[in-house]
């Protein structure tokens, strides 16, 4: 397993991996939001959350189609298949590997992003917190959505909006704990109801996803 | 431990291609399946491997057991040779690619990138994960796409090395290999077209 993982970490980072581009994106989204909005920072400072948490939801969006896809076109999708590693735990390590190379630099960036839309001081702590505890719901729920739309060509129109409802209700908790938080107010609810969601996801998730693929391996 | 298929039924895209399909294979033996495009070759070695669920019938010996190679060979262009095979020995639990790479010739090329490798280096490559695997049964599907002639003679050359310490082969192919394996003309197993009455089934 480590094997897939490390093999996975390193096709992100080499040319045509694809890393990076989801930050890009996020990077791309929070700098123009100010341009549209206009320079009104007390505006600025109570959507902030919620552009940042959106953000971050549409770069994981971007780079789901390449999750699976990639390893379906070169064959190797099949082969691990047929490998000794269940294709609960393939999958599993699939999100790990795009949590790590698409969820974790969003985490690590959304701070400093912040400072462009005028976020209020106390909201970076929760914004970090409430983003580190969503992201991995993302991944794993776009590995999902990846593993339904496997095999098809252009895929990625189907998969964004199969995986867009689902991606709602970690949207709206991770976004209201973050505006909570940045408002100076309690944030336990929603960010208890977010780690709820994504324990929930992270542990019945890779049944579906495993199911589906091997039908759609067939 | 044998690989018995009993009378198998297969289906590709719902429809069924092969029915009858009925074989014992033993250690130490080759089966070469042979039969005109679109009889269903493919589709009875994904069966076998456990990609897809027969029809009918059965398929005894096989779980766990099963090295299923496929014509795409798997390969991730950005890696080198050894990262390649490195990674395949490890998913299966095996520790050195040194003699698989020697088997095929690629020690030479063991640092390129796969994705600058010629079809039949690419190919050589996939082959050589073969080895790496460590199981006993080689489910190959036109495993000599692209190979020259000297190459077509490592690949002869490694069945018979795997078959001698008591493994099995089923394999695909068009080409003589000049291996002492029996064949088996998948002609006569065609399926009579069948009359769909379970119309949810073409899409599971």
């Amino acid at each position: 397993m480590m094997a897939l993982l490390i093999r996975d970490l390193r096709l992100a980072v080499r040319a045509g991996g694809g890393f990076g581009l989801g930050l890009a994106f996020f990077l791309i989204v929070t700098v123009l939001v100010p341009f549209a909005v206009g320079p009104q920072s007390d505006l600025l400072a109570r959507i902030a959350p919620g552009v940042l948490w959106l953000g971050a939801l549409l770069s994981c969006l971007l780079s789901l189609d390449r999750l699976l896809a990639l390893d379906w076109e070169d064959g190797s999708l099949d082969l691990l298949a047929t490998a000794p590693l269940p294709l609960e735990a393939v999958i599993s390590i699939k999100a790990l590997a795009h949590w790590i190379t698409t969820g974790l630099p969003l985490v690590l960036a959304a701070p400093l992003l912040g400072v462009l839309l005028n976020l209020p001081l106390d909201g970076y702590r929760w914004l970090v917190v409430s983003l580190l505890l969503g992201t991995p719901a993302l991944s794993v729920i776009g590995t999902f959505g990846a593993a339904l739309t496997v095999g098809l060509k252009r895929g990625g129109l189907l998969l964004s909006l199969l995986v867009m409802p689902l991606y709602v209700p970690t949207l709206i908790f991770g976004a209201e704990a973050a505006r909570r938080g940045a408002m100076g107010m309690g944030v336990e609810t929603p960010l208890l109801m977010l780690a709820g969601i994504s324990a929930g996801v992270i542990a019945l998730m890779p049944f579906a996803s495993a199911a589906v693929l091997r039908i759609n391996l067939r | 431990m044998s690989l018995n298929v009993s009378d198998l039924c297969i289906a590709r895209g719902g429809l069924p291609v092969l029915e009858g399909v009925s074989f014992i294979l033993r250690p130490g033996g080759a089966l070469i399946l042979r039969g005109p495009n679109g009889i269903g070759k493919t589709t009875l070695l994904r069966s076998i491997a456990g990609l897809q669920p027969p029809l009918g019938g059965e398929v005894r010996g096989g779980e766990d057991r099963i090295a299923y190679s496929a014509h795409s060979d798997g390969l991730k262009s950005a890696l080198t040779v050894t990262e390649n095979l490195q990674f395949w020995a490890s998913v299966f639990g095996t520790r050195s690619i040194e003699a698989a790479l020697a088997a095929y010739d690629l020690t030479a090329l063991h640092d390129r990138p796969a994705g600058t490798l010629s079809a039949g280096q690419k190919r050589r490559l996939g082959l050589s994960r073969m080895l790496v695997t460590g199981r006993p049964i080689w489910v190959m599907d036109e495993p000599t796409v692209s190979l020259d002639q000297a190459s077509v003679a490592l690949f002869a050359a490694a069945v018979q090395a795997h078959l001698a310490s008591g493994g099995l082969a089923l394999i695909a192919t068009h080409i003589d290999l000049g291996l002492a394996a029996d064949v088996l003309d998948l002609g006569p197993y065609r399926a009579k077209p069948l009359a769909l009455d379970d119309f949810d089934g073409a899409f599971l």
